[in-house]
């Protein structure tokens, strides 16, 4: 966004008039236009009705304007109720530990394929750890319960095997924190590995080559080579994750555990919490959550945005 | 990453010792195994007979082959088909609707001279940071644009991402020179036929790319089904292997209206073969074609981390 100060200031220095070329332009870009102010703005707008008693009478837009207001009404009814608390611990605990598994083991994995001997071998692996990044949720959610299922399921008849008792994994909360984390990494990890890894590739290899003649190990040539290079990969990324560090993917945990209701105190998040009151017509409820997600995810990425730009200007993201 | 690579003797020098080389691979081979595997189980189970499953539970290696799942997703083909077709017409048209609307805004934000340039890069950026939330998009879908039950729930709401239009951006920026637009421009062209003469066949790249993250978005999506879609006529494969996750009995259910008594069916469908066979079913054409296009893939990551 850095491009926007310097053509200000060159607007400022020679008033242009509207040209015919702006006129195509803008036509090329009206489709677009449109799609964003009814699919990005107007959903903005109705934010408000996170303030108002929210019933429809006919039109959506009509309908925001005559519902009645009712303050922070439906914020109290929100985080009064008893899933708030549990709401917030997990979708902040999980996404606290996603964000930073997410970035160092996928950065480990990106040094280490790149130091392999066989580049070929690197490419095969490279594209079998991309292979879940494909699937969709449901799809996965098929996949573990093929493992998980109580009375066919992979895991259980290991079990049974070496003589324990097969475990009712739907129905047991307690395994589900490490398994979550675990699914979420498995879908996630060759994704970021190739992110980084193009990174590391991107690298002048005279850097490399100036280290070793001056004789520094594997290690000093990662730390003070390659990190530093990926530096600004890595804080994009880290960014980006911290402005979603209130939303959860909805596909995790709600497709995975099979909306299980045992499992409810580990996998209820802020976005499951948004589609159940909505599916269950509590819109005060899910509108409160929606609008709290919305402004906590932009001041995140402020936020975020700002601490770097503090520590380091040129990594910062706007 | 299509690096010509040779190596010089400090290369060879500089490489890892043999041993933690070897640590390395096994590391890996233990990945991509974890990685691959759960997608094998799948075929596998659907490749076993039910009464195998019933009697065994699943296992990586079918105890006794069928294809009884496959032949009985062909008989009811209709379903089956139907959800097929839904998938693979929001898939073609959302994509080419969403390059369009994706690459023609990249193109207008990459013109230097634009006056409105700033204006609309704004209006790209601030949906990254900001953004309406499911709540209100729910209500301006279904009660003021009418997309419950119609195809298009499934594709408008996709079909355009800033990330994507910024890829573009930066993409025109670096690789269209400002001659070519210039010199067209003499010759009496307008922008349109600029964008779609010149600009489009020239960047087939940056139009892979796009093109690859909407195709995969569109097959893979499930959730918009989830909220919009109440008719099973309407339901794309996504949403099918949902609906018979949830419920194994769905086809047999279903298989009733059709006129097949619904206890005849229940007995001998394969439940548990069939439902995975779906989900080979989506998972095939995307196997088949992401190693091919990864390169693609990568470029697009690789410009989405470069800061707009």
């Amino acid at each position: 966004m850095k491009t926007m100060d310097s053509t200000k200031l060159q607007r400022k220095g020679r008033k242009k008039r509207w040209t015919k070329d702006d006129t195509e332009l803008s036509l090329l870009a009206a489709p677009t236009v449109v799609w964003y102010l009814l699919f990005a703005y107007l959903p903005m707008f109705g934010l408000i009705i996170a303030f108002k008693n929210f019933k429809i009478h006919g039109n959506f837009i009509k309908s925001v304007f005559s519902s009645q207001w009712v303050g922070l009404e439906n914020f109290k009814f929100m985080f009064t109720s008893n899933e708030a608390a549990i709401v917030l611990r997990n979708t902040l605990g999980y996404n606290i530990i996603f964000i930073s598994l997410g970035i160092i083991l996928p950065v480990i994995l990106a040094v280490a394929i790149e130091n392999l001997h066989s580049k070929r071998m690197a490419k095969v692996y490279q594209t079998a750890m991309f292979m879940p990044y494909f699937l969709s949720w449901v799809v996965v959610a098929a996949v573990v319960w093929g493992f998980l299922s109580y009375d066919k399921g992979i895991v259980n008849s290991a079990l049974s095997q070496m003589g324990k008792d097969p475990v009712n994994w739907y129905m047991s909360p307690q395994y589900w924190p490490p398994f979550l984390i675990f699914m979420n990494l498995w879908k996630g990890l060759g994704y970021g590995m190739v992110l980084y890894l193009a990174a590391v590739v991107g690298i002048d290899p005279s850097y490399y080559e100036a280290a070793v003649i001056d004789g520094a190990t594997k290690w000093q040539q990662t730390r003070y080579i390659t990190l530093p290079m990926i530096k600004t990969v890595i804080i994009i990324m880290f960014i980006l994750n911290v402005g979603h560090i209130f939303y959860s993917d909805f596909g995790l945990f709600y497709q995975v555990p099979r909306d299980s209701n045992s499992l409810f105190n580990v996998t209820y998040t802020l976005d499951i919490m948004v589609y159940k009151s909505l599916k269950s017509s509590t819109v005060g409820m899910a509108s409160a959550a929606a609008f709290f997600q919305s402004v906590m995810g932009c001041l995140t990425t402020l936020a975020a945005n700002a601490v770097v730009k503090h520590i380091d200007p040129d990594s910062a993201m706007i | 990453m299509q690096k010509l690579h040779y190596q010089t003797g400090l290369e060879k020098f500089n490489r890892i010792r043999n041993s933690t080389n070897i640590l390395y691979h096994i590391l890996f081979i233990v990945l991509s195994l974890i990685c691959i595997l759960p997608v094998i189980l799948i075929l596998s189970i659907s490749l076993s007979s039910e009464q195998c499953i019933q009697d065994y539970g699943y296992h990586f290696i079918p105890q006794v082959f069928s294809a009884s799942s496959y032949t009985f997703l062909w008989r009811q083909h209709t379903i089956l088909f139907r959800a097929l077709g839904v998938s693979v017409f929001v898939t073609l048209i959302g994509t080419a609707i969403g390059v369009l609307l994706t690459t023609s805004m990249g193109y207008v934000l990459s013109r230097p001279q634009y006056r409105l340039k700033n204006f609309m890069t704004w209006l790209v950026f601030i949906p990254m940071v900001f953004n309406g939330g499911i709540v209100s998009s729910y209500f301006i879908n279904t009660n003021f644009l009418q997309l419950r039950n119609s195809v298009w729930a499934y594709i408008w709401p996709l079909a355009v991402n800033s990330f994507n239009v910024i890829i573009c951006k930066t993409f025109f920026k670096s690789t269209i020179p400002d001659s070519i637009v210039e010199s067209a421009k003499i010759d009496g062209a307008t922008q349109l036929t600029i964008y779609f003469r010149i600009i489009l066949p020239i960047s087939l790249p940056v139009l892979a790319t796009i093109g690859l993250f909407l195709c995969f978005g569109y097959w893979n999506d499930w959730f918009q089904a989830l909220l919009y879609i109440d008719n099973s006529t309407l339901n794309s494969l996504q949403a099918l292997l949902n609906q018979i996750m949830n419920n194994v009995d769905y086809l047999s259910r279903n298989a009733a209206t059709l006129g097949i008594s619904s206890a005849e069916m229940a007995r001998t469908m394969p439940k548990e073969g069939a439902r995975m066979a779906i989900a080979v079913i989506i998972i095939i054409p995307i196997a088949c074609v992401y190693p091919f296009f990864q390169r693609y893939f990568i470029s697009g990551l690789t410009i989405g981390a470069v800061k707009g």
